[in-house]
């Protein structure tokens, strides 16, 4: 058996001496004017719920309020599904180069107000501003702008000539890339002639909101797009209405099937995209050290809270000892704190309630047995917090190695055999993608076409592109978002 | 009131585009320009065969570069040559009117429709290779994927002839050429250049980088000639040879292009009946494409 090294310890002297970050901190200013209190966007304007209940949003770095908002009712969800049907003739009418412009309007628009969106995505999510700024919110300009080019152009995307719209979608989001996730849902269905109702998740409703003044910038049509905020009774309420002919849903594989479920013996077209438990394996002969960049983006890219997260290690067992010491001095560079600090390598965790999820899966962890490691880091005082944490000797059996974490824990098992690797990287109930690491393209592609896993990142990880189908197989969820294949989930087809 | 002092106006001297700057023609001669009532209009360049091999020159240097850009990228560029020409359109339609002899309506909805086509054209960037190229499933345990690529430096003769040509039908075979990542020169439609030359004053200013689009005036038979039967231009695009004999008519022009195996789009069997806002399929986005396949084994 290998023996275990001892760790260095670069993360002190890099912290207080020779390489001290100064801090960098963004203005929470550039966020714009956020309002004390929302309602819903329905029919192109901002309107009171009907009910009086109010659902608060807090910044999950500072645990301060930053507005309250409205919990859709049932009757706001049947107003926005009727303003969202009112619109739709008109819209799916429109000559799809004039839809085109439209999404080619809000594209730019959002390239424009790009530097505000992503401070308060960052406010609202505790994401870093470095993510939001360099990630979110491109992603976001370009998801419109790829989709802006489908909308005159779907007699090309080999569904057949003139493929027809559904309707009116219902959309429902998570809070992990809160407006990216609405940029996946909205950019299609718009592009293909629907309407929709979207629902933000309800710790992050602010960019959503703020979206709808977009639109309004853009000059889109009332109805078209309209934005109900609540929490899960308000997304169920959405989900089940029977004049939505078509349901979007990203987040948990327990509320996509319960959602499957609801839609059995209906009409709607479905898809979804939920958990996921990523195996990353890295064969002997992969680049040490930018494996190690890979994995450490993989699990700790915004704290772990990615559907898609490379939350397995698989090493082979012959570099597992001088994989996880290097994974080990990398992970003890990484800064945690403050996501408006540019510096920042991990920001806030999103809620109380996730972080309560993490600590109880992670204390399973260690109960199960596996070895729990965390670099040295301080913690802020106030605010949702976790350290980057990854076990070793993790089992098959272990929950860490089976359930969705949604936080910076990594599991690291190991493999002798390609064979060995694939089948544990299968042995879960999810699909949605996996990494291999490994100098040699021949392993990569036999890896790669035996994994039961809708994206597979070689020699990279985590990345993302509206040309590009994203998807899972198995309990991940079904349907496809990004690329030519990402218009199907809004077509009659 | 003053007797009313009439303000001259201050006329365009109408230059080449040529790598990103604005040269008069290396022969130093102009052309007189009419509207279809024989009004003069301008005098531009006549461009010479040296202008249309400088073009190359300037066209070649800028295949790497813009070859190289994203695909992404270069839908944002032609996007942004969309909001330049929506600024323009007043102008564009003034031009357009005298060129082709058409009231102030049609000429502004032929400015219109031009803006569209390069949003069109935006658009197919990142989607040619989707509908292009894609995974080839070969009997063997080999990954192999097929994508296109621009073939290089095009050559083009403008549209002379059919409704909308002097603008509308310039962008329609500029833009697909580009869109995919080639570069082009361009032999403007000899009796309407206006519209092609303040063209490249909108390029110019649109991220375009330099030597992607080149515009010359000039007599077709002198440069259309010298494009077909150049080394370094890899395509050519023979929409606007109408002449019906002589070095400039499309057959000798495609025979020229033999010499070098350039891939030609011929000109349609009558030009003047082409309607220029048609709705365009994807034939001219695919015409200056090289498909390339990869082959890589897979195993342990």
């Amino acid at each position: 058996m290998a023996k275990k090294k001892t760790i260095e310890e670069p993360a002190a002297q890099q912290r207080g001496g020779l390489f001290a970050y100064a801090p960098a901190p963004e203005s929470p200013a550039a966020a714009g004017d956020i309002a004390t209190s929302y309602g819903h966007f329905i029919g192109g304007e901002f309107v009171d719920s009907s009910g009086g209940e109010a659902l608060k949003t807090v910044n999950p770095a500072t645990e301060q309020v930053l507005a309250e908002f409205a919990r859709g009712t049932d009757e706001d969800v049947d107003r926005a599904v009727a303003a969202a049907r009112r619109a739709f003739a008109d819209w799916s009418a429109l000559p799809g180069s004039e839809r085109a412009k439209y999404l080619f309007r809000i594209a730019r628009i959002i390239q424009e107000r790009s530097r505000e969106l992503a401070v308060l995505e960052s406010i609202d999510n505790g994401k870093p501003i470095r993510e939001t700024r360099d990630f979110d919110i491109p992603t976001v300009a370009a998801w419109f702008f790829y989709y802006a080019g489908w909308a005159d152009k779907l007699d090309y995307a080999g569904f057949g000539p003139n493929p027809r719209p559904l309707g009116v979608a219902g959309q429902v989001i998570p809070w992990n890339f809160p407006l990216m996730m609405l940029a996946w849902k909205i950019a299609p269905a718009l592009a293909t002639g629907n309407t929709v109702v979207l629902k933000p998740a309800e710790t992050t409703p602010l960019t959503a909101l703020r979206f709808a003044e977009i639109c309004r910038q853009a000059g889109l049509p009332k109805g078209v797009v309209n934005i109900v905020t609540g929490d899960g009774r308000t997304g169920a309420a959405l989900t089940a209405h029977p004049d939505v002919n078509k349901v979007a849903f990203t987040g948990s594989t327990p509320v996509g099937r319960a959602i499957a479920k609801q839609l059995a013996g209906s009409r709607k077209k479905l898809s979804l995209e939920l958990g996921g438990k990523a195996a990353n394996i890295v064969f002997d002969d992969a680049p040490i050290d930018q494996a190690v960049e890979g994995i450490v983006n993989g699990i700790f890219f915004n704290q772990g809270h990615v559907c898609c997260a490379g939350s397995r290690l698989l090493v082979q067992e012959s570099i597992q000892d001088e994989l996880l010491d290097a994974l080990k001095r990398r992970m003890s560079t990484l800064r945690v704190g403050d996501p408006l600090d540019k510096n920042t390598d991990i920001g806030a965790i999103n809620s109380a309630a996730q972080l309560a999820r993490i600590t109880e899966l992670t204390d399973a962890g260690e109960a199960e047995g596996a070895e729990r490691w965390s670099p040295e880091c301080e913690l802020p005082g106030t605010g949702f917090w976790f350290k980057p944490t990854v076990f070793t000797g993790v089992s098959q059996a272990h929950r860490i190695a089976q359930e969705e974490i949604f936080g910076p824990v990594l599991s690291v098992l190991t493999f002798r055999t390609p064979a060995e690797a694939v089948e544990k990287a299968n042995n879960t109930p999810y699909g949605l993608s996996a990494g291999i690491w490994t100098e040699k393209g021949s392993r990569i592609l036999w890896t790669a076409s035996r994994l039961r896993a809708g994206v597979v990142w070689a020699n990279t990880f985590n990345k993302f592109d509206p040309t590009s189908p994203f998807g899972g197989y198995k309990e991940s969820g079904y349907g496809r978002e990004g690329g030519r294949h990402g218009l199907e989930a809004y077509l009659d087809v | 009131m003053s007797d009313t002092i009439t303000r001259l106006d201050v006329l365009k001297t109408y230059k080449l585009y040529v790598g990103g700057k604005f040269p008069r023609s290396e022969s130093g001669r102009v052309y007189e320009v009419t509207d279809s009532k024989g009004e003069w209009l301008a005098n531009v360049p006549l461009g010479t065969r040296k202008d249309a091999r400088d073009a190359v020159v300037a066209a070649r240097a800028a295949v790497k570069g813009w070859a190289g850009t994203t695909a992404y990228n270069r839908g944002q560029v032609l996007y942004r040559v969309a909001e330049m020409l929506q600024g323009r359109r007043e102008q564009f339609a003034a031009e357009v009117a005298l060129s082709e002899g058409i009231g102030p309506k049609k000429a502004a909805a032929l400015v219109d429709a031009t803006i569209d086509r390069w949003v069109w054209y935006a658009g197919w960037t990142d989607k040619v290779a989707q509908i292009a190229g894609g995974a080839n499933p070969v009997a063997g345990p080999f990954f192999n994927l097929s994508t296109p690529e621009p073939t290089g430096v095009v050559g083009i003769v403008a549209p002379q002839a059919g409704y909308g040509h002097s603008l509308l039908g310039l962008v329609s075979v500029i833009a697909p050429a580009i869109a995919t990542g080639n570069t082009v020169v361009v032999a403007a439609a000899a009796d309407a250049p206006l519209p092609a030359l303040s063209l490249g004053e909108v390029l110019a200013t649109s991220d375009v980088p330099g030597g992607v689009v080149n515009i010359i005036s000039g007599r077709t038979t002198d440069i259309a000639p010298t494009l077909a039967s150049h080394q370094d231009v890899n395509a050519l695009d023979l929409t606007g040879a109408i002449a019906a004999d002589g070095p400039g008519a499309a057959a000798a022009l495609e025979a020229a292009a033999a010499d070098t195996l350039k891939r030609v789009v011929r000109p349609e069997l009558d030009p003047f009946a082409q309607d220029w806002t048609s709705t365009p399929g994807t034939d001219r986005l695919l015409s200056f494409l090289e498909t390339k396949t990869v082959w890589h084994p897979m195993g342990i």
